[in-house]
C-alpha cells in the first residue's frame, strides 16, 4: 500500500466513523463525541479512549429480542429428532459414554431414555419438529435451527451466567448490557434494553443476568414488572398529577438552572436532562407496556391473558418494545428443568404444559414481527442454558416416578431467526442419541460472536477496559456461525 | 506496492543520525517516558500473554530474546540493528507497527531510540519501590494549612492554576459532615459554627465527627464493598447468611480508630493468632463473604475452590491494588507476575476448614444470656483447677464444634459413602463401616465428640478403638439433625492412630456422620460439683444460640491441605505442587512466608511498598472526589499515573510511621488541608485547563452515594432512627422484587424505627438488592469492589421523586412546616434551610415560592387531588409536599459541593 492509499483508507474511516457518530444519539459513538450524558466525567473520559469506531460494518439486526427457556429445555423432545434412541430406551448406558463424565445428578448406570413426544417433518424445508409445539411446526421455515451447541456448565446458575455475561461466575457485563453500551439505544424515551419475565420465577442466576457488571449502570436491563409499576417508580405518588409534576419540574428545572449559573458544573445540566427524560418515560413507559389497546386479533393470535403474568404477555410486550426502538429485549420463562422427580418436571406431561405455555405466542412473534416488516432488522433468538442427556435421570435423592433427563452440556438445540440469518436452515448435527455434536458444534461464545455479528459488532473489538485489561462479552473465544447467515 | 517518494527513502538514516545524536544527552526515564509509549501503543500484541511474532515486552528477558522471524527485536546500545526501531519507522503501512494503528510520533520514536542507545534498560513500576519521604515543596504563593497543600499547590501552579477561595461556613461543614460521618450537619451545630469565629472552629466540628458514632457507620459501606459483605449466600436460590457481626465488627473498627494494620491482620488471619478473642474470629468473616452455591447438581469441591480464588483475587485488590485474577490462568499480560504467582498466593488461602456446604460451617455462636451465665461458670472453674489458656481452647470448641476432623481427614476408611454434592456433606456409615485417622494425639484426658444423625433408631453403635485395643463404646441416638455424642477416651502415650467401627446386626442401620472433635477434658475432676460443670460443658455444646457468625477456621497443620498448579486456570487440571509465596517483583530478600497469618503481616510491614498507598488512595478518594491514583484498584502498569506521586508517598509514609496506621489521623489531616476547605465554584480558567480538577485547584463536586442519598432524606426529615448493630433491617420495597427460584425466604418489611435505619442495616440479597440503591450505583456485593461509578440516569430522577421512602420523608418535612407557628414564606424558607442546611438565596427563596403559590392554586382548584395526595382537604399542605418533594430533589441535594 502506498502513500496515497494509506491517506484514502484514513480518510474514508475518518468520514465513515464522523457519519456514523452524527447518527447515534447515545452508547460509545455518542460518548466519543463528548457527550456526557448519564455518565460521570472520570467514566466518560476512560470510556472515550476506548472509541472503536461502531458499528465496525453494516449491522442487519438494529435490536435483538432473546427468548430464554431457563431450566434448559429437553432437545431431545423438542427438535433434535432421534429415532435410533427409541430403539435403545431402556437399556443400560454403556460405560463408555459415561466414562469421564460429571453429570449433575446422574449417579451409577442410568438407563437410555427414548423421545416422549412424536416427531413429524413440517414445512418447505422438511424439518422435523415435536407434535408438542404444533404452532411453532408452521414456522419453521422462518428459522435456523443450531443442532450441535455446547457449552461447559452443568447447573444453572452458572450455564446462564456463561451464556448471557460469557463467564460462570458473577460480575460481567450481560450480552444486553454490551449491545447498549456498543450501540445506545434508538429510542430516548425508553430504556435501550429491558427484561420480562413469566413462568413464575426469576432465571436461577438471578438478576445477573441483566446487569451491566463493571461497566456503568445505566447499562443493565430495566426489568418490566407484571404487577405495580411497569418500571419501578415510573408512576407519581397518588393525588401527584402529571399537570403538577410538570409545574414542580419547572421549577425543579429553573432552581439547578441558577446553581449550575453560579458553580458551573456540567453535571448539573446532566441532571436536568435526566429528570426531563424521565418525565417523558411516564408517559413512554406505561404506554408501551400495555397491552389493552391492541386489537382483538392480535391478541388473540398470542394468546394474551390481559392482566396475568405471561409468556404471551411479554411476547406481545416484546413486539411493542422493538417497534419503540428497543435494542435488547430480554424474556426469561421459567421452569424447563425436566429431572423427572415430580409430574410437573417430566418431560412427557411437564415439558409438554411448558410448550403449551409459550409455543403459540412464541409463532405468533415471528409473524406478527414479518407482517410489520419488523423481521428485517429484528434478530430472535430462542434457546435453554444447555441441553439434556439422552439418559433417564436416576439420582438417588429422591424417587425418579416419572420420566426426565439430567442436565448436559455437549448437545442442545437453540434456534434464530430475522434479520441476516437464513430461513428454514439447520445447522450443526448430533449423533444418532443427540449425545455430542458430530458436525457444525457452537459454543455458546460462537453463539454470543454471532449475535453482535449481526448487529455490526466485532465481537473482538467490543471491548471495555477493567483493571488493566480490555474485557470482551466472548472473553477470549468465539467464532461467528457465518453458515447461518444469510 | 506503489512506488515510494525517493526522499523519503534516505531520510529514515537522516532521523537516526539525528536520534543517535540526542542519545548523548539526558538519560531516558523508563517509567515516565518509555513504559507508557509501550503499553498504550505496544503491549496489547506484545504482552505477558499474547506475544506476536514471539516479542513480548512484559519482561526483559523476553524483550531481547531473538524473536519468531529470527531478528532481535531490541539489541541494547544499537537501535539501528534493533528490529522494533526499523519497524516503527517503517513507511509501509503493512509493516509499521502498531500494526493497523496510528503511526508513533516523532517525539515516542526518539525516545524509544535513545533508550535502546542508552541500554534498553527496564526499570521497576514505580508503585513497587518502597515509598521514600519526599521533600516537601516550598511554592512561591503563600497558602495552605499543612504540608498537602504545599504538593497540590506545587502542581496547580505547574499547570497555570491558582487555589480558589474557601467555601462558605454552611457549604464546609454540610460537606464535612457528609464526608465523615454520610449525614448532614445537625441545624444547631451549623448554627453553632456560623457563630463561632474563634480560629479553631472547624477543627472542633472535625474532631466532633471523627468521635461520632455516625463516623463507622459511614466509612464501614466502603470497607464493606470490598469485602463483598451481604446477608445471602448468592447462587441461585440465595439463602439467607448470617454474617451481619461482621458488619458490626467493622462499624465498630472503624469508631475504635482500630489501627490499620492490626485491621488487616485481624480480618485475615485473626483466628491464627495466639488465643484469638471472639472477635477476632469474628472479624475473619472478611472472606467469608464469598458466595456459596446450594444448586442441586454442583461440587462442593468445585465451589469451596472459586471461593478460594475470590479470596485470592480480593486480598490483592484490597490491600494491593494488584489485578491478580488475570494470572489464574497464564502470565499477566502487562505486570510482572505470572501463573505460578497465582497459585503461590492460594496456598496462603487455601487451608480454611469451610467448604461449599450447606450449614457454612464453620461458624461462631453467640450464646443466650442463660447460656452465657454458664459459661461463666465453666470458665471460673477452669481458672481455678486449670489454666486460663485452657479456657480460651474450650470455649472456641464450645462455641464453633472446630477442629472438626472430617471426610478429608479420614486416612483410611471402609464401607462410607461420602454425599458432597450441592446441600449435603456428610457420610453414610452402615453396619461394619469403618473410619480410621492416623497419628492422633490423644495425650491428655479426652472425649472424642461425634456429630451423628440417626434418623431411624436401629441399635447402631461406634466402636473406638486405637491400634489393637478398644477404648470405648457408645450408642448412636436416634434425631433428625446432627447432634454431638460424647466419648470417653482413655489417654496414651504419644500420638496414635484411631479406628471408628460402626455396628449393629441390622441391615436398617443407617447414620450420617459429620466429623469429629477432640475436646479435652475439664480439670479438677476429684474436686465437688465436677460432674455437674461437666454436664454443662456438654450441654453447651449443643445449646440453641442467640446469633451466629461465620468465620475462617485454618485446619491443623497435620491435615493441611496440599496447593496445585491448576493448569491454565482448571481446577480439573491440577499439575505441580506449591509452596506459599509472594510474587518475586514484590520481595525484597528473601521472605520466608508460611502460612496466612505471615502473609497478613507481609502486607502491613515496611517491607511491603503498596498497602499503606493503596490505602491512603483510597480515603484520598473519597473525600476529593477521585484518588491521587484514579484507579483505585490498579496500581500495576496498566493503571492510571499518580498525579501527585510525591504527595502519595508523604500521605503513606504519615500514615503507616507518623499515624502508626490511625486512619482518623489520616482523615483529620486530609479535611483540615486548605486543599479540602476550597469553594467547588469552577472558575472559568480552570474549566478551560482543567474541568476535570485533576489539579484540585477547586473542591470537585460529587454525587452522595446509594446510603447517603436514602440517609440525608430521612435525616433532614426527622425520619433517621439512629439506632446501632444487630440483624439487617427490611425498609419498605415494592412488592414484586424477590421472586427467586427455590427460595420461600420473603421481603418482610421491618415496623416502627427499623423501617427508618441507615443504609448499611438494609438487608442485602445479592441477586435482588435492595432497588434503590442499585439505582445509586451502589454494589451488589458479589465481587471485590474498589469504586463505585456515579451515573446519571431518569431511573435515579424517578427513584427520588416517587419512591414511597422518599415521598414519605416529603410529606413529614412538609407536615412539620406547615405546623410552624409563622407565615407561609417563612415555612419554606425554613424547608429549604432544614434540607439544604443553610438559608436560601434570595433568587432561591423566590422560586420556591412561586413553586407554592402556584401548586396551592391547583389543589384549592383540584380538591379532589388535594384528598387523594394527603386525604383532606387541605391545599396549603398539598402544595407544601410538592415542594417538599421537589427540595428534596434539587441537584445541589443530591450532591456534596
Amino acid at each position: 500500500m502506498d502513500h496515497f492509499n494509506e491517506a484514502r483508507k484514513k480518510y474514508l474511516e475518518f468520514t465513515t466513523r464522523r457519519h456514523f457518530l452524527k447518527k447515534c444519539s447515545t452508547g460509545l459513538g455518542a460518548l466519543a463525541f463528548g457527550s456526557l450524558l448519564g455518565m460521570d466525567k472520570v467514566v466518560a473520559q476512560s470510556i472515550k479512549n476506548e472509541g472503536s469506531g461502531l458499528p465496525h460494518f453494516y449491522p442487519k439486526a438494529k435490536r435483538v429480542i432473546y427468548l430464554h427457556m431457563a431450566g434448559a429445555p429437553s432437545q431431545l423432545e423438542l427438535f433434535d429428532y432421534k429415532p435410533e434412541l427409541h430403539k435403545l430406551d431402556g437399556q443400560d448406558c454403556p460405560p463408555s459414554l459415561l466414562e469421564g463424565k460429571r453429570f449433575a445428578f446422574i449417579e451409577g448406570t442410568p438407563q437410555m431414555l427414548g423421545p416422549q413426544h412424536s416427531f413429524r417433518q413440517h414445512g418447505h424445508s422438511g424439518q422435523y419438529v415435536s407434535d408438542a409445539l404444533p404452532y411453532f411446526s408452521q414456522v419453521v421455515d422462518k428459522v435456523s435451527f443450531l443442532k450441535a451447541m455446547h457449552t461447559d456448565e452443568f447447573n444453572h446458575a452458572p450455564a446462564q451466567l456463561l451464556l448471557q455475561t460469557g463467564s460462570p461466575r458473577v460480575g460481567r457485563p450481560s450480552m444486553g448490557a454490551w449491545v447498549t453500551y456498543g450501540l445506545g439505544s434508538e429510542n430516548q424515551d425508553l430504556p435501550g434494553y429491558m427484561v420480562l419475565i413469566s413462568g413464575g420465577s426469576n432465571p436461577s442466576a438471578g438478576k445477573n443476568v441483566w446487569g451491566s457488571g463493571f461497566i456503568p449502570s445505566e447499562y443493565q436491563g430495566v426489568q418490566c414488572r407484571n404487577s405495580g409499576d411497569p418500571i419501578l417508580y415510573v408512576s407519581n405518588p397518588e393525588g401527584l398529577s402529571r399537570n403538577a409534576r410538570r409545574v414542580s419540574l419547572d421549577y425543579l428545572n429553573k432552581i439547578n438552572h441558577a446553581e449550575y449559573n453560579d458553580i458551573g458544573d456540567e453535571e448539573i445540566l446532566s441532571r436536568i436532562s435526566q429528570y426531563e427524560m424521565a418525565f417523558k418515560m411516564q408517559v413512554s413507559v406505561p404506554e408501551t407496556l400495555n397491552i389493552d389497546d391492541e386489537p382483538e386479533y392480535i391478541k388473540k393470535m398470542y394468546g394474551v391473558k390481559p392482566g396475568e403474568s405471561s409468556f404471551a404477555n411479554n411476547c406481545l410486550l416484546a413486539r411493542k418494545l422493538a417497534e419503540k426502538g428497543t435494542r435488547f429485549i430480554q424474556l426469561y420463562h421459567w421452569g424447563w428443568d425436566t429431572h423427572g422427580d415430580s409430574e410437573k418436571r417430566s418431560v412427557d406431561k411437564g415439558l409438554l404444559k411448558k410448550c403449551q405455555e409459550t409455543d403459540q405466542a412464541t409463532a405468533a412473534l415471528l409473524i406478527d414481527l414479518e407482517q410489520r416488516g419488523l423481521l428485517e432488522d429484528t434478530l430472535v433468538v430462542w434457546g435453554g442454558e444447555f441441553g439434556r442427556t439422552p439418559m433417564r435421570e436416576n439420582g438417588s435423592a429422591s424417587k425418579m416416578i416419572f420420566k426426565g433427563r439430567d442436565h448436559h452440556v455437549d448437545a442442545f438445540t437453540m434456534w434464530m431467526a430475522g434479520a441476516g440469518i437464513k430461513k428454514g436452515f439447520s445447522y450443526g448435527e448430533t449423533d444418532e442419541i443427540g449425545y455430542f455434536g458430530v458436525n457444525g458444534k457452537t459454543h455458546v461464545h460462537d453463539l454470543q460472536a454471532t449475535i453482535l455479528h449481526l448487529l455490526g459488532m466485532n465481537h473482538e473489538k467490543l471491548t471495555y477496559r477493567f483493571q488493566g485489561r480490555d474485557f470482551r462479552l466472548t472473553d477470549v473465544h468465539g467464532h461467528v456461525v457465518k453458515d447461518i447467515l444469510v | 506496492m506503489g512506488n515510494k517518494p525517493h526522499r523519503l527513502i534516505w531520510s529514515i538514516p537522516v532521523l537516526l543520525m539525528l536520534m543517535t545524536d540526542c542519545a548523548q544527552q539526558e538519560k531516558v526515564d523508563f517509567n515516565a517516558d518509555i513504559r507508557p509509549i509501550l503499553n498504550k501503543k505496544c503491549i496489547n500484541c506484545h504482552g505477558g500473554v499474547k506475544q506476536s511474532g514471539g516479542f513480548g515486552l512484559v519482561f526483559r528477558e523476553n524483550a531481547l530474546a531473538k524473536t519468531a522471524s529470527d531478528v532481535y527485536g531490541i539489541v541494547p546500545g544499537n537501535p539501528k540493528k534493533s528490529e522494533l526501531i526499523k519497524r516503527i519507522t517503517n513507511h509501509d503501512p503493512e509493516f509499521r507497527m502498531p500494526l493497523d494503528g496510528e503511526p508513533l510520533s516523532d517525539e515516542e520514536i526518539e525516545l524509544l531510540t535513545r533508550w535502546i542507545e542508552q541500554g534498553a534498560e527496564w526499570e521497576t513500576h514505580w508503585s513497587y519501590k518502597k515509598p521514600e519521604e519526599p521533600e516537601i515543596p516550598q511554592p512561591e504563593l503563600a497558602w495552605g494549612n499543612n504540608p498537602i497543600d504545599k504538593f497540590t499547590l506545587q502542581k496547580m501552579l505547574e499547570n497555570g492554576l491558582e487555589p480558589s477561595s474557601p467555601a462558605s461556613k454552611y457549604d464546609l461543614i454540610r460537606r464535612v459532615s457528609l464526608d465523615l460521618t454520610g449525614l448532614p450537619p445537625s441545624l444547631p451545630r451549623v448554627e453553632k459554627f456560623i457563630n463561632d469565629a474563634s480560629p479553631g472552629a472547624y477543627e472542633k466540628v472535625v474532631d466532633e465527627l471523627l468521635a461520632s458514632p455516625r463516623f463507622g457507620e459511614h466509612w464501614a459501606s466502603m470497607w464493606l464493598d470490598l469485602a463483598r459483605y451481604a446477608d445471602s449466600k448468592g447462587y441461585e436460590s440465595d439463602g439467607q447468611r448470617y454474617i451481619w457481626k461482621y458488619r458490626d465488627w467493622v462499624i465498630d473498627a472503624f469508631n475504635q480508630d482500630m489501627p490499620f494494620d492490626q485491621f488487616t491482620i485481624e480480618q485475615l488471619a485473626g483466628d491464627m493468632l495466639p488465643s484469638p478473642t471472639l472477635d477476632q474470629l469474628v472479624a475473619t468473616g472478611f472472606h467469608r463473604n464469598t458466595m456459596n452455591n446450594d444448586e442441586g447438581g454442583t461440587f462442593n469441591e468445585e465451589y469451596r475452590i472459586y471461593a478460594v480464588i475470590d479470596r485470592i483475587n480480593t486480598t490483592w485488590e484490597t490491600w494491593q491494588a494488584t489485578t491478580m485474577s488475570c494470572v489464574q490462568c497464564h502470565g499477566h499480560p502487562y505486570d510482572p507476575i505470572d501463573a505460578q504467582d497465582f497459585y503461590e498466593s492460594m496456598a496462603f488461602f487455601n487451608n480454611t476448614a469451610d467448604w461449599d456446604i450447606k450449614s457454612e460451617f464453620p461458624v461462631l455462636k453467640e450464646l443466650n444470656e442463660e447460656d452465657q451465665q454458664k459459661l461463666e461458670e465453666i470458665k471460673n472453674w477452669v481458672e481455678k483447677y486449670g489454666k486460663e489458656k485452657d479456657f480460651n481452647q474450650l470455649q472456641k470448641q464450645i462455641l464453633t464444634g472446630t477442629p472438626r476432623i472430617s471426610h478429608d481427614e479420614y486416612t483410611r476408611k471402609e464401607n462410607i459413602v461420602h454425599h458432597n454434592r450441592a446441600l449435603q456433606d456428610y457420610v453414610v456409615v452402615s453396619d461394619g463401616s469403618m473410619l480410621e485417622v492416623d497419628a492422633l494425639d490423644l495425650t491428655g484426658e479426652k472425649w472424642l465428640v461425634l456429630y451423628s444423625r440417626q434418623r431411624k433408631p436401629a441399635n447402631g453403635k461406634v466402636i473406638i478403638w486405637t491400634d489393637d485395643a478398644k477404648i470405648a463404646e457408645a450408642t448412636l441416638p436416634k434425631t433428625k439433625q446432627f447432634q454431638p455424642l460424647f466419648i470417653e477416651l482413655s489417654a496414651t502415650k504419644q500420638p496414635i492412630k484411631l479406628t471408628l467401627r460402626f455396628e449393629s446386626g441390622s441391615k436398617d442401620f443407617k447414620a450420617e456422620l459429620d466429623g469429629f472433635t477432640l475436646v479435652e477434658k475439664l480439670p479438677g475432676e476429684d474436686a465437688p460439683g465436677f460432674e455437674n460443670v461437666t454436664a454443662q460443658v456438654q450441654q453447651l455444646f449443643t445449646a440453641e444460640p442467640e446469633h451466629t457468625t461465620l468465620i475462617i477456621q485454618e485446619k491443623p497443620r497435620k491435615f493441611a491441605r496440599n496447593t496445585h498448579f491448576f493448569n491454565r486456570g482448571s481446577y480439573l487440571d491440577q499439575r505441580q505442587e506449591v509452596q506459599p509465596d509472594i510474587p518475586a517483583v514484590l520481595q525484597i530478600d528473601s521472605m520466608d512466608l508460611k502460612n496466612r497469618l505471615d502473609f497478613a503481616r507481609w502486607l502491613v510491614s515496611e517491607e511491603n511498598p503498596l498497602t499503606a498507598r493503596v490505602t491512603v488512595n483510597r480515603f484520598w478518594a473519597r473525600l476529593f472526589g477521585k484518588g491521587i491514583v484514579v484507579t483505585e484498584e490498579d496500581f500495576g502498569t496498566m493503571g492510571d499515573k499518580p498525579t501527585h506521586p510525591k504527595l502519595l508517598d508523604w500521605l503513606a509514609l504519615q500514615f503507616s510511621k507518623e499515624y502508626q496506621w490511625s486512619i482518623k489521623k489520616l482523615i483529620k489531616t486530609m479535611v483540615m488541608s486548605a486543599t479540602y476547605q476550597q469553594d467547588s465554584k469552577i472558575s472559568p480558567g480552570a474549566k478551560e485547563v482543567d474541568a476535570n480538577n485533576r489539579w484540585l485547584s477547586f473542591s470537585t463536586r460529587t454525587r452522595l452515594s446509594a446510603e447517603q442519598v436514602r440517609d440525608q432524606a430521612l435525616a433532614v426529615t426527622g425520619l433517621l432512627s439512629d439506632k446501632m448493630f444487630g440483624p439487617p433491617v427490611m425498609p419498605p420495597q415494592p412488592e414484586g422484587i424477590w421472586n427467586i427460584p427455590y427460595s420461600s425466604w420473603e421481603w418482610e418489611t421491618s415496623q416502627g424505627k427499623d423501617a427508618y435505619r441507615r443504609g448499611i442495616y438494609t438487608l442485602i440479597r445479592r441477586s435482588n438488592p435492595y432497588p434503590s440503591f442499585i439505582n445509586f450505583d451502589a454494589s451488589n456485593r458479589q465481587v471485590c469492589q474498589s469504586r463505585r461509578i456515579n451515573t446519571n440516569t431518569p431511573l435515579q430522577a424517578l427513584n427520588t421523586l416517587n419512591d414511597p421512602v422518599f415521598f414519605e420523608a416529603a410529606r413529614q418535612l412538609a407536615l412539620h412546616l406547615n405546623n410552624l407557628d409563622t407565615d407561609e414564606v417563612n415555612k419554606l424558607a425554613s424547608g429549604y434551610q432544614r434540607v439544604m442546611r443553610q438559608p436560601a438565596e434570595e433568587n432561591q427563596l423566590a422560586l420556591i415560592i412561586e413553586l407554592y403559590d402556584k401548586m396551592k392554586s391547583h389543589y384549592q382548584e383540584n380538591p379532589h387531588e388535594t384528598e387523594s395526595l394527603i386525604g383532606k382537604p387541605d391545599a396549603q399542605l398539598a402544595a407544601m409536599v410538592v415542594v417538599a418533594n421537589t427540595l428534596l430533589n434539587i441537584d445541589e441535594f443530591l450532591v456534596k459541593s
